[in-house]
């Protein structure tokens, strides 16, 4: 089965875990299996009209699928699926909230520094 | 490989104490040849490991010290990166940072120590430089960086190496890079994971090749889920410090476009493609960035800014730790909530009822609305949220610790700690 593997900030959504067997046979159809099982990770890759978030990259193997065929590549059993956020590290605004700007949709704003 | 120890007969010998190009002689390109940058004779016993190496050798040392590398951000990232290219000989360092040592820095920022909280990461960086290597030529600008100044800032250098904290300046620094044709020695980190590359859009890939768009603001994790692996800026640092080194030298395979994940838990290092985007607004066929922007505007965050302080701020009961301290005396019946993670309570609590924000819509039943609710976290914002919420969900006697344990600790109790 094709593995997807979760970056750092998805992965308290995909049962800690860091790489998961996925059945499919495209990019499309793993990543909707994905879902499937942790539905939580959903808001996370894809707005509400299912398109993949434009900040979220995802590689088969190492090759972009905007390069390939996007969400119709197809994927065999030893291809990795890799989704791999911008990251940005961790600033503070004038408001004292903690902008650790990496991919992930709307968690929640903190305070902290 | 062959190699003079001398300069160039035929150039005036420079003044080499202080180390750095004198007046009048030239500096070169980094991919250039190294005519006119000679070494003293203590530079030479001090740059003997690199001189006796062949993809170093004289040539690749007067080739580093002729550099010139612009370093955004004195801390995490830029810690390691300062210090090792200062070791390494690079000539010219600039140094861009309007921050100060903060004594939470100093599980990670190297470049600075215990004495230098307070100071100006600056004052601090140079200093530690310094001391290394005292042939360097140093340049600090103590400003943020922005549309109006980094163009010219970025003129004097050679290479820049980004060590930021945020979007807006990751995409400032990418399109001034563009425009001035310089590489991007990229860094970036996240908890425990980093990625690397040289954008170098001449060559290569730029970075919105690769993130045409930041993601909007709003997307942040927890407090909780923030921090930083102290080690991991360590990491990435040095990788940006080595793909510096070899884009100087023209040694080795420099990663361009390729970006490197490093994993720190896994210690697994991937290496996925990048490409040239050839519509990219920057540095494909028809770029339509021709100039500089607004890159708080581009990334959403002056607009989210004020809806946020519009939302959070709009009648979210409070109360202050004074009040709470007084009520709780006086033996009212107050039910404190708190909205941290496990790890923070175990740092410090009031004895509140643990329930975490991300929970907290799925435990909605372990509280009773009879009873009056005195929500905190760590500063004042996870639980304006859970304030938010609950009034949302039919409590009506909630309010926010204003401040939360922080405040706590600094008016109230001083023997609880911050973190």
């Amino acid at each position: 089965m094709p593995k997807v593997h979760i970056p750092t900030p998805l992965r308290q959504y995909s049962g800690n875990q860091v790489s998961l067997e996925v059945q499919g046979a495209t990019v499309a159809s793993v990543l909707s299996n994905l879902i499937a099982r942790h539905p939580e990770l959903k808001r996370h890759l894809f707005l509400d009209d299912g398109k993949l978030r434009s900040f979220v990259n995802v590689y088969v193997n190492d090759e972009d699928i905007r390069y390939l065929q996007k969400e119709a590549t197809a994927v065999g059993d030893s291809d990795t699926i890799s989704i791999v956020p911008s990251i940005a590290g961790g600033r503070e605004t004038a408001r004292k909230t903690m902008i650790c700007a990496i991919t992930l949709p709307r968690y929640y704003t903190d305070c902290c520094r | 490989m062959a190699s003079s120890l001398h300069s160039e007969s035929d150039r005036p010998t420079p003044d080499n104490s202080k180390g750095s190009p004198g007046k009048g002689e030239e500096t070169v390109p980094s991919n250039g040849n190294a005519l006119g940058v000679a070494l003293s004779n203590d530079e030479i016993l001090r740059y003997s490991r690199h001189l006796v190496m062949p993809e170093v050798g004289m040539e690749g040392q007067q080739k580093l010290k002729a550099a010139r590398v612009l370093c955004i951000g004195a801390g995490g990232l830029g810690s390691p990166l300062a210090l090792y290219l200062g070791a390494a000989g690079v000539g010219t360092l600039g140094l861009v940072d309007f921050d100060v040592v903060d004594y939470t820095n100093l599980h990670r920022q190297i470049i600075h120590s215990t004495a230098d909280v307070g100071r100006k990461k600056l004052d601090s960086a140079v200093e530690s430089l310094k001391a290394i290597n005292p042939f360097l030529n140093l340049q600090t600008f103590e400003t943020r960086l922005a549309s109006d100044n980094a163009l010219e800032i970025f003129r004097d250098f050679d290479i820049v190496a980004d060590g930021t904290d945020n979007f807006p300046t990751r995409y400032l620094v990418n399109d001034a890079c563009v425009l001035t044709g310089k590489p991007n020695v990229y860094g970036s980190i996240f908890r425990f994971e980093g990625q690397a590359s040289v954008f170098a859009s001449e060559q290569g890939p730029c970075y919105r090749c690769v993130y045409p768009e930041p993601p909007p603001p709003g997307l942040v994790p927890s407090c909780a889920e923030g921090g930083v692996l102290g080690i991991l800026p360590g990491l990435v640092g040095v990788i940006q410090a080595t793909e510096v080194i070899k884009l100087i030298l023209g040694a080795g395979q420099p990663l361009i476009g390729r970006l490197l994940l490093v994993d720190a838990l896994g210690m697994k290092f991937r290496e996925l493609k990048l490409r040239k985007n050839p519509d990219c607004p920057a540095c494909g066929h028809h770029r339509t960035i021709t100039k500089l922007i607004d890159y708080e505007q581009f990334c959403g965050i002056r607009g989210e800014e004020k809806r946020e302080e519009k939302a959070v701020d709009a009648a979210i009961p409070e109360m202050q730790v004074e009040e709470l301290k007084r009520r709780l005396d006086a033996g009212d019946d107050l039910f404190i909530l708190d909205v941290r993670e496990p790890h923070e309570y175990q740092i410090c609590n009031l004895g509140g009822y643990l329930i975490p924000l991300k929970e907290l819509p799925n435990r909605l039943s372990e509280l009773d609305s009879s009873r009056e609710i005195v929500a905190h976290c760590k500063m004042g914002g996870r639980s304006a949220k859970a304030v938010q919420f609950l009034r949302q969900a039919g409590f009506s006697k909630v309010h926010n610790l204003a401040g939360g344990i922080t405040a706590w600790a600094d008016r109230v109790d001083r023997k609880v700690p911050k973190y």
